[in-house]
């Protein structure tokens, strides 16, 4: 019995071995002439953000694509190198770890969403790395990390810069508003943008009437709209998540909200499947967005871009239309991109300095970085719903549904004001 | 800002509210309250029966309190199953009480992976002409959206309500929790019984999903939402007894509507799991429990 | 007195090694990746003390896991540079408090109905976290991490040895309570409550000492965890997924026996990492619950109690 295990095994183990140098043979030659350079991150490709994270992998893979296809970066092939997070922060710090002593990756971008971003912060600040950031509003406020490269349009200030655009449209018009409501769900982002709000109608006197938080929970949006209508708000600001913000949307056109502006932070109303499901209630509202497809931003290469993912996406559960996510998730790879191939290496410290001096040309045009990483200048679009159609998802593929009304320079059209007398 | 407009707003939609909770949480008033099984996993029972709502209301227009119906007798097949395997395993070598729990807390999980594997975390919604709608009798709004759910909530509870006390395996179902060994000389099969009101139970889970996705958006984590919501209900209500179950949902309802309106949203949970705290400790038998 | 020397020879050795680990290993990765599974060690062997000797159902792990992580998190801003050691301390003494608080509540209540209040008690203390503006509340808190790491080579092999030590610390409390008599109190409780309480056993003391400690060392788990992930919300903190593992960790291993959870952590936290970085993260929950179902049906004593069954046939 003993003997015949171990001559089998030591058969095994000659073919093994035989096997192990023939492939190093095959392997050996093929690996010397092209070292990829290999681009590392984790990305929520299933839990809480899966859909956006899947139609920005969609858009690095994009990416990837079309930069081999001219010859890759300093000549090399680019290979995105990614594990999947799953939404859950305690993944990261593992996952980073791994891309980088493990798999030897070149360069990391961030995970989506301000959780899966700051679990990395450390470990790339210690090992002194660029860091591209995809979204996660005010991520580097405590860190003050100097190579850290948030492609989010926010603006230098974020937490105000995101609502700005909403009161300034409001105090434009006469007679100026006087009260506000603000409504935000007990959440990340949310609570943050509902802060930014509160500062802002401070800043301009505006008598905040009613300011409450819900849990994300919530299924029913009806006894917080009432309770908001009975404030007599003049402009109502929301700070909400996808699910909230459809449920908010509903219960405002139930109860019936007469107000003058109505939105404001309401993130979900950029994904196609909710814009063709609510339709014509969509109408008047006021809310921010990054890019819409209207004449003002045409910058070149979104068309072909949004082409070529509109392809990819058909049928992947992801958002069809890809308006939101993916142009940014491609642009946060070309400024890195880029800026490889102006310096001409793959040093972090040249890096950093090329992207802080430079202003990029990409998908969604000129992109400049400022103060602690963030954008030099605002670009958070308020956009406002008009002449929706009820069940019609083409209609957004084009322009003239969202109107951009701020900042002035994409502005493609006059605010309808008010929203409901 | 307490004026009668607000309140009497906020009463109709909580009432309306609690019905639908009392959807939600029949089925596990059978479960649970008649025959002590602990099925943690009926929330995401719910939720497949709203993404069955889904598919079908997306694919072929079907209305989805319709295709809830229709898809009952499935889902009460499904239940007499996984009650099979729970009395193979659980009940015949009486290890229930740690097992069983854990038995459905990872059957719970298994849903939940599978529905995300499958369809996404994408929010699903359903289509129909009366979701958006509002009646308005005074000052006071019905929307539609939660109306038609409550209608037929309070069908389903009356429907359950007569067919445990006045047929025969109602009755019997009743009986089984009571006393096993005087059934079985009554001439009725307790496993039987038990199978039967576990595939019961599980069906309204496909009632109470599609009527689940009309009121909101449903996604797989969901589910999670109502696993306190449920509990609280029926221990509130009693043990075995469904009309207290329904009375339980109404207040339940009722009270998360006030307190979001006029104390502010973000208490309303606190509210109900306070509720149910309060239950456990001073009067664990509910309100009409045996 | 046979017993003891094997355990704490092993624990010895397993310290050595784990400290020679740190100065031999250049790859960073393996240290994330085990301290992933220790805390999880610790919250199964913690769960097992009111599970699996006492037999109550704790659904709300994550509660007392994310308090021990808040304590850390609001000590830490009160006074800023307090060691970690004096943080855990602390965090083991707030949730040691919950525990008994927990434990007095749900005098009257058995089964089922004590799962439901721990799951209920888990949501509370969210709504209060997510309420609570000091610590951030729903919007979450930064732990910056600190400079000094002793003499590691960084700051993540230093959680490392730190969680190393919390585990074997709690695996040596488990086992004690096992085979003390203390134990021999909380098993009788486990099988028969009320015979239990006839033959003299102080119930309502054993079951409060169970939850102090499980709630305790529930928090010297979570504790750290704000300095290993740098960003804390309410919504991960209290996250099911934690309480899942907690459940599922000793039931696979074996509920009875001190090595059940131990053992069921070690298999179930390696396979999950691994799954993690070679399929995909969402899969890892579908996996825990398939072998959670499995086991409990097809094999309830756990890994421990088939092992125990092989060996007694063989003996035969």
């Amino acid at each position: 019995m003993h003997l015949f295990k171990r001559r089998w095994m030591s058969r095994a183990g000659a073919v093994a071995l035989a096997a192990g140098v023939a492939l190093a043979g095959w392997v050996a030659p093929a690996a010397h002439a092209q070292q990829p350079i290999k681009i590392g991150f984790s990305m929520a490709l299933t839990g809480g953000l899966a859909g956006a994270g899947k139609a920005a992998l969609i858009a690095m893979e994009i990416w990837r694509d079309d930069v081999n296809k001219k010859g890759g970066l300093l000549g090399r092939p680019v290979q995105l190198v990614y594990y999947d997070d799953a939404t859950q922060p305690a993944s990261v710090p593992g996952l980073y770890t791994k891309l980088l002593e493990v798999d030897k990756v070149d360069l990391v971008v961030s995970a989506y969403g301000t959780n899966l971003i700051a679990p990395a912060m450390p470990i790339v600040m210690r090992k002194k790395l660029v860091f591209p950031a995809l979204f996660g509003l005010g991520a580097n406020e405590e860190f003050k990390y100097d190579r850290y490269f948030q492609i989010m349009p926010a603006g230098p200030e974020p937490k105000t810069d995101w609502s700005k655009g909403f009161f300034d449209l409001a105090m434009e018009q006469n007679p100026k508003p006087k009260t506000v409501a603000i409504v935000a769900a007990d959440a990340e982002f949310a609570l943050n943008a509902a802060a930014g709000a509160r500062t802002n109608a401070q800043k301009l006197k505006l008598q905040i009437v009613y300011d409450k938080t819900y849990p994300p929970a919530t299924t029913d949006f009806t006894p917080i709209v009432r309770a908001i209508q009975a404030t007599n708000p003049d402009i109502v600001y929301v700070g909400s998540y996808p699910p909230d913000s459809v449920g908010m949307v509903k219960a405002a056109h139930e109860v019936g909200l007469k107000t003058k502006m109505f939105g404001g932070g309401m993130v979900g109303l950029q994904f196609a499947a909710i814009q063709k499901n609510l339709g014509p209630l969509l109408n008047g509202i006021v809310n921010y967005d990054f890019w819409v497809p209207e004449p003002t931003l045409k910058f070149p290469g979104i068309e072909e871009f949004l082409a070529k993912y509109q392809a990819v996406a058909k049928d992947k559960g992801v958002d069809p239309l890809g308006h939101y996510l993916p142009p940014w998730a491609y642009a946060y790879l070309e400024v890195l991109g880029q800026s490889v191939q102006a310096t001409k290496s793959l040093d972090q410290g040249k890096l950093a300095a090329h992207m802080h001096k430079t202003t990029f040309d990409t998908v969604v045009g000129k992109v400049k970085f400022g103060k602690n990483g963030e954008w030099a200048q605002t670009r958070t679009l308020q956009v406002q719903f008009r002449d929706v159609a009820p069940d019609n998802l083409e209609q957004f593929a084009g322009p003239g549904k969202r109107i951009v009304l701020y900042p002035k320079e994409w502005k493609s059209g006059n605010i309808v004001y008010p929203y409901k007398q | 800002m307490f004026s009668a407009d607000l309140l009497a707003n906020a009463v109709v939609a909580g009432l309306l509210l609690g019905g639908f909770y009392a959807a939600v949480a029949i089925g596990l008033a059978i479960v649970f309250g008649q025959l002590d099984i602990v099925n943690i996993a009926h929330p995401a029972f719910i939720i497949v029966g709203a993404y069955t709502a889904y598919i079908l209301n997306s694919r072929f227009g079907f209305d989805p309190v319709l295709i809830g119906v229709a898809a009952a007798p499935i889902f009460f097949f499904a239940g007499a199953a996984i009650y099979r395997v729970y009395y193979a395993a659980f009940e015949r070598t009486g290890q229930e009480s740690l097992s069983g729990l854990a038995f459905f807390f990872g059957v719970m999980f298994i849903i939940e992976v599978v529905l995300i594997l499958v369809y996404g975390v994408d929010y699903r919604l359903v289509q129909a002409d009366y979701i958006g709608q509002s009646w308005r009798i005074g000052f006071v709004d019905f929307p539609l959206r939660m109306l038609v759910p409550f209608i037929v909530a309070v069908t389903l509870t009356a429907g359950v309500y007569a067919y445990l006390s006045r047929t025969f395996t109602g009755r019997a179902i009743q009986a089984v929790a009571q006393d096993r060994l005087a059934l079985q000389l009554m001439g009725a099969n307790p496993i039987r019984i038990k199978q039967w009101a576990f595939g019961l139970g599980i069906a309204t889970a496909a009632i109470a999903g599609a009527l689940l996705i009309i009121i909101g958006p449903v996604e797989p984590s969901v589910g999670r939402q109502y696993i306190g919501r449920v509990f609280a209900i029926v221990v509130l209500g009693g043990m075995g007894s469904i009309s207290g179950m329904f009375i339980a949902a109404l207040i339940l309802g009722l009270v998360e509507s006030v307190v979001a309106t006029f104390m502010g949203p973000s208490w309303a949970p606190a509210v109900a799991f306070g509720v149910l705290l309060l239950t456990l400790a001073l009067r664990p038998a509910g309100l009409f429990g045996r | 007195m046979k017993k003891i020397s094997p355990f704490w020879v092993c624990a010895a050795v397993v310290l050595a090694a784990g400290l020679g680990f740190t100065q031999i290993a250049e790859n960073e990765y393996y240290f994330t990746a085990l301290y992933v599974i220790l805390q999880a060690l610790i919250m199964a062997v913690a769960w097992n003390i009111l599970g699996g000797f006492t037999g109550y159902v704790n659904f709300g792990s994550a509660g007392f896991f994310a308090v021990g992580a808040y304590t850390s998190i609001a000590l830490n801003k009160a006074l800023v540079g307090l060691p970690l050691p004096l943080l855990i301390v602390a965090a083991a003494v707030i949730c040691g408090l919950i525990g008994l608080g927990v434990g007095y509540l749900t005098l009257r209540l058995k089964g089922v109905y004590f799962a439901i209040a721990t799951l209920a008690m888990a949501i509370v203390l969210e709504t209060f976290v997510n309420n609570w503006s000091y610590v951030g509340g729903a919007r979450g808190a930064y732990i910056l991490t600190p400079e000094s790491h002793l003499w590691f080579d960084s700051y993540i092999q230093m959680l490392f040895m730190l969680m190393l030590i919390l585990a074997i610390g709690s695996v040596a409390i488990s086992r004690k309570l096992n085979f003390s008599r203390l134990g021999r109190g909380l098993a009788a409780i486990r099988d028969d409550e009320v015979a239990a309480e006839c033959a003299g056993v102080p119930t309502l003391r054993l079951k409060l000492v169970s939850t102090t400690v499980m709630g305790a060392m529930m928090g010297v788990a979570g504790a750290p965890y704000p300095f290993f992930v740098t960003y804390v919300d309410p919504l991960s903190a209290f996250n099911l997924f934690v309480a899942v593992n907690a459940i599922a960790m000793p039931m696979i291993g074996g509920t009875a026996h001190w090595v059940g959870p131990v053992i069921g952590a070690l298999l179930v936290g390696s396979m999950q990492e691994i799954v993690k970085v070679n399929i995909s993260s969402e899969l890892n929950i579908l996996i825990v619950g398939i072998m959670l179902v499995l086991f409990i049906t097809l094999a309830p004593q756990g890994i421990v109690g088939l092992a125990q069954k092989y060996f007694r046939g063989r003996r035969r």
